[in-house]
């Protein structure tokens, strides 16, 4: 490595900065080791360190009377998510979490097909980049735009009034399970929130694996006489599961854990982040709240156990 | 961006009005954010806004509280930037070429603070903050946004590894260069538009956080945490109209910032054209 310097670039030889770097390469596993130490200490550290923390707290026990945490270890925290009432918000959540990827996936897909196979160049820089910003563009506002545009005199209630569409929107507010007294304290109204804000997270995976499908296969349908439906259906649709699978982790994941919109927007009752965040905040229960969130730990495991099995992590 | 041939068959209309129908509700909310800004009405929300007016601004930025927020918020995001700018690049470059064992484990490592729900690294970080009587504050909620943010700088700084051909850095030490210049010289010139774009995310991702960040603050507020509690005081409306439109340009600039910073992603650097 000691060559005549080269005149362009100011070499320094013989500084320690040399020995240093001529000793890492050739040590390329202590090379390795400085540079893994730092990331694995943080992750190891803080966030490992803090999950375990967590867990273990799920098993202390919480005394109703006075209010107090004690170190004595129980099982009690665990049993009382089967309790009905718990049980209810777990399916509460669960049953958004399902619906909001289910009509992700159905909204996002014409825009990511559009994307992939009708724009080039120009066109299609100006989808990607209008589909990143509302993805990118601030949470909190987000929900509080949803707070605007469904309140009382707001503007959906303008759109509503102007197409006359007030006895149909009264009509779907009925229906049991969907509606409320309001738009903005239905579940309608949380669950479009919910669409709207994780849409462009389900978009960009499914225009990804759009975009890698090989043209030649779509040809080689339509040349083994399938016509153009039926390439879509047999073809493009079965290879763009994995996108889809991957874009449902975020859609899923996120509306899973999400307590900040269900209390902006929808019908009284918890959600399981809500749960947490009461457990924890105003009742001081940290046991319980620390056992709510093995929940959402579980449900987001096995949903990665079937959406790997449907190709989402080559998806990513 | 590649042709493509089966992009030559015209979309049906129908597919047509679908996307562009998409593009306008996901930018919908946006717009009313910003046209609500403007608005003379100073209570409620009423629709179509009633007049334009300048004036909520200089209210806005009298507010002792506002300020006191975007300056906490802009400090917190800066230094959770640079710490996952170090550690992110640290991993990048740990992680982009050598096959090890546990290489696998440390890429979902760093992937997990966002993949599981932000409620549990939120709750996770109070419970051991608390066990460790570290009181909440500003360095617990730094600590946290550093925690998630590294992922996105990683994702940017190793997207551009392996996008640099490896010839370059051998051409480099043949020519006589030893590993302090190559990196100096070769690898962070490279490096550097990712990486600033990795930041200038980061950035934006730690400015708007609530779901960690209501955890972590104690008696702290940062912006987003100040929206959130302005939410429920009807009467404050225009204010916090005036900061919703400012919260969204500050996480949606760098968007456009770090599109025009890593674009052309097809070529390889130093491959010999393609």
């Amino acid at each position: 490595m000691d060559h005549s310097p080269n005149a362009r670039a100011p070499l320094h030889n013989t500084g320690p900065l040399h020995r240093l770097s001529s000793l890492l390469y050739r040590k390329p596993n202590l090379y390795l080791a400085l540079l893994l130490i730092p990331p694995l200490l943080w992750f190891g550290g803080v966030y490992f360190g803090s999950l375990l923390t967590l867990l273990w707290q799920g098993l202390y026990t919480f005394n109703d009377f006075s209010m107090t945490v004690t170190p004595t270890l129980t099982l009690a925290n665990l049993a009382a998510l089967f309790q009905p009432a718990n049980y209810d918000i777990i399916l509460r959540t669960l049953a958004m979490a399902l619906a909001v990827s289910l009509a992700s996936a159905l909204l996002a897909f014409p825009i990511a097909y559009y994307m992939a196979r009708h724009t080039q160049g120009k066109t299609k820089a100006f989808f990607y980049i209008a589909v990143m910003m509302p993805m990118w563009a601030s949470y909190i506002v987000k929900a509080y735009a949803w707070t605007l545009l469904l309140a009382k005199g707001g503007v959906a209630q303008w759109f509503v009034d102007q197409f006359g569409l007030t006895a149909v929107l009264q009509l779907i507010l009925g229906i049991p399970g969907v509606g409320g007294s309001t738009l903005s304290t239905s579940h309608l109204g949380r669950f479009l929130v919910f669409v709207y804000i994780w849409l462009p997270f389900m978009i960009l995976p499914i225009q990804a694996a759009l975009e890698r499908l090989p043209p030649s296969l779509l040809q080689a349908s339509a040349d083994l006489g399938a016509r153009p439906w039926q390439t879509f259906v047999q073809v493009t649709l079965p290879l763009s599961i994995p996108g889809i699978a991957a874009g449902s982790i975020f859609t899923f994941s996120l509306t899973l854990g999400d307590f900040i919109v269900p209390q902006l927007v929808g019908p009284p009752g918890f959600f399981i982040g809500s749960m947490v965040y009461v457990q924890q905040g105003a009742i001081g229960n940290m046991p319980m709240a620390a056992a709510f969130t093995l929940v959402p730990i579980v449900l987001v495991a096995c949903y990665l156990a079937i959406v790997k099995r449907l190709g989402a992590f080559d998806a990513l | 961006m590649h042709s493509n041939p089966a992009a030559s068959g015209q979309a049906s209309w129908g597919l047509k009005l679908a996307a562009w129908a998409g593009l306008l509700f996901l930018h919908f909310p946006i717009l009313i954010i910003f046209a609500y800004a403007f608005n003379t009405e100073d209570a409620a929300f009423s629709f179509p806004p009633q007049g334009f007016t300048l004036k909520w601004f200089s209210v806005t930025f009298a507010r002792a509280d506002v300020l006191e927020a975007i300056k906490l918020s802009l400090q917190i995001a800066c230094v959770a930037t640079l710490i996952a700018m170090f550690l992110g690049t640290l991993a990048a470059a740990a992680l982009y070429r050598r096959d090890f064992f546990g290489k696998e484990g440390i890429s979902l490592m760093l992937i997990l603070p966002i993949a599981l729900p932000g409620i549990v690294t939120g709750i996770a970080l109070l419970s051991a903050f608390k066990t460790l009587g570290i009181e909440p504050g500003m360095f617990t909620i730094i600590v946290g946004h550093a925690t998630f943010c590294v992922v996105i700088v990683y994702n940017n700084v190793i997207a551009r590894f392996r996008r640099t051909s490896y010839s370059l850095i051998e051409a480099s030490m043949d020519l006589g260069a030893d590993g302090w210049q190559t990196f100096r010289y070769i690898i962070l010139p490279n490096l550097g538009s990712a990486l600033l774009a990795g930041g200038m995310l980061a950035f934006a991702l730690s400015f708007d956080e609530i779901i960690v960040t209501t955890f972590t603050a104690g008696h702290e507020r940062t912006l987003p945490l100040w929206l959130l509690n302005q939410l429920s005081r009807p009467r404050d409306v225009p204010v916090t109209n005036v900061v919703a439109m400012l919260v969204m340009l500050v996480t949606m600039l760098p968007i456009l910032a770090a599109y025009y910073l890593t674009r052309g992603g097809e070529s390889v650097a130093g491959s010999g054209g393609k």
